[in-house]
C-alpha cells in the first residue's frame, strides 16, 4: 500500500499510460526492477523493447516520435551518463521529444539526489541543467502527477524531458 | 586496409536506388551524402546525431511504421560502435528492416584509418548469430544488379555486408545533415503517407 512518503509504481505506470506512451524502451535497473520494469514487461497495454545499451534507446525513442508514437526510455543513472552524447545530439540539438525516466542506483534514503555522497547520483540533475533538459524529481506518489503534462509538453513543443526517481518505486 | 574486393559505393547505391520506392531510408555519413543526391526524397533521414546510432534510428522507424520498408545504410565503423543493436534487432525481428553495412574497412570521414579487425571481421556472421532472418554479401556490381530484387523482397530483418570503396566525390553538406529543415521535411513526409 502506497503512503504519502512512498512512490507507487502503479501510479507511475498509470500516469505513463495516461500520457499516451505506448512503448517502454529499457535497460534493466535494480531501482526500477520490481516496481516498474517487471509490471511493465507483463502489461499487455504497453509494448516493451529491451535494448542492449541506453543510447540505442535514445535513437529508438526519437525515431518512434518521428512516426507519431510516444515512448519512454527507462534507464539507470549510469546509463544516462553513458548516453550523454546521444541525448545531446539527438534530443537537445535536434530539438526532438525524448522522455526519460532515470533510476538513481546508489542513492541514499532520505537524501536529495544533489546531496548524495555518490558522484553518479549527485551529478544527474546538474547534468540535465547544463544540457537545458527539463526534469522532474519523482519522490512521492503525488509527484507522479507531473508526468502527463510534462510528456504532453515534450511532444507538443519538441524537447526532451527527464523524470528522476528519488526513490525506488514500490507497488 | 585489406585487399578485399569492393564496389564503388556510389555505383552500388545507384543500383539499389532503382529498386527503392517509398521506403524510408536512414543513412550514415559518406553513404548519406551520396544517397541524398542519388535518391533525393523527403523519406531519407540522415540526421542520426551521434556516430553508431543509424541502425537504432532505423529500428525505431521500423517499429513505428510497420507498413513501410526501412532501409539502413550503416558504416562499418559506425556499426562497431553499436554492435549491440544487432542483438536488439534480432530480438525485435522487424519484418520491414533491411540493414546494409557499407563496409570499406576504414574510418573514411576521419582520415581513412583502418577500422579494428577490418581484415578479419565477419559482419554477416555476427548478424546471423544475433538473429537476423537472412544475411548476404555483395562485392560485385553485376551480382548486386542481379540479386538485389530478391534481397529487398525477403522478409526482414535482412543484413547485407556491402563491401564498398570511395567512388566519385559528392558534396558533404553537414549543414543540411544536422539542420532543422531536413528533419521537418522527414517528419512531414511520414505524416503525409
Amino acid at each position: 500500500m502506497a503512503t504519502d512518503s512512498s512512490l507507487s509504481g502503479a501510479a507511475v505506470i498509470s500516469a505513463i499510460k495516461a500520457a499516451g506512451i505506448e512503448y517502454i524502451v529499457s535497460v534493466p535497473d535494480i531501482v526500477t526492477s520490481d516496481g516498474l520494469l517487471w509490471p511493465i514487461a507483463r502489461d499487455p497495454e504497453l509494448q516493451h523493447i529491451r535494448v542492449c545499451k541506453e543510447d540505442e534507446g535514445v535513437s529508438i525513442c526519437v525515431a518512434l516520435g518521428y512516426c507519431g508514437r510516444r515512448s519512454l526510455l527507462l534507464i539507470q543513472n549510469t546509463g544516462f551518463l553513458d548516453s550523454i552524447n546521444a541525448i545531446r545530439a539527438i534530443a537537445v540539438e535536434y530539438e526532438n521529444p525524448l522522455c526519460m525516466m532515470v533510476g538513481l542506483q546508489g542513492k541514499e534514503a532520505d537524501v536529495l539526489p544533489t546531496q548524495s555522497n555518490k558522484v553518479s547520483v549527485r551529478i544527474v540533475e546538474p547534468m540535465l541543467d547544463v544540457m537545458g533538459i527539463e526534469h522532474h524529481l519523482l519522490q512521492t506518489t503525488s509527484s507522479a502527477e507531473a508526468i502527463v503534462p510534462a510528456v504532453d509538453a515534450a511532444y507538443q513543443e519538441d524537447h526532451p524531458v527527464c523524470f528522476v526517481l528519488g526513490q525506488s518505486p514500490g507497488e | 586496409m585489406s585487399d578485399m574486393k569492393r564496389m564503388k559505393r556510389d555505383a552500388a547505391l545507384k543500383i539499389i536506388a532503382e529498386h527503392v520506392d517509398d521506403s524510408l531510408v536512414v543513412a550514415a555519413y559518406q553513404a548519406a551524402f551520396e544517397w541524398i543526391i542519388i535518391r533525393p526524397s523527403d523519406c531519407n533521414l540522415i540526421a542520426t546525431g551521434a556516430m553508431g546510432l543509424v541502425s537504432s534510428h532505423g529500428l525505431g522507424l521500423a517499429i513505428g511504421r510497420p507498413d513501410r520498408k526501412v532501409i539502413v545504410f550503416d558504416g562499418d565503423g559506425s556499426l562497431l560502435m553499436n554492435l549491440g543493436s544487432l542483438v536488439t534487432v534480432g530480438e525485435v525481428e522487424p519484418k520491414n528492416f533491411y540493414h546494409f553495412v557499407c563496409n570499406n574497412g576504414v574510418y573514411e570521414a576521419n582520415g581513412s584509418h583502418p577500422t579494428p579487425g577490418s581484415d578479419k571481421i565477419d559482419f554477416a556472421g555476427l548478424a546471423s548469430a544475433a538473429g537476423y532472418a537472412s544475411t548476404d554479401m555483395f562485392d560485385d556490381l553485376d551480382d548486386l544488379s542481379a540479386r538485389i530484387p530478391d534481397v529487398l523482397s525477403r522478409q526482414g530483418p535482412v543484413f547485407v555486408d556491402f563491401r564498398v570503396e570511395r567512388g566519385e566525390s559528392y558534396p558533404q553538406d553537414y549543414g543540411y545533415m544536422h539542420g532543422a529543415e531536413h528533419r521537418a521535411a522527414f517528419k512531414a513526409a511520414l505524416r503525409a503517407s
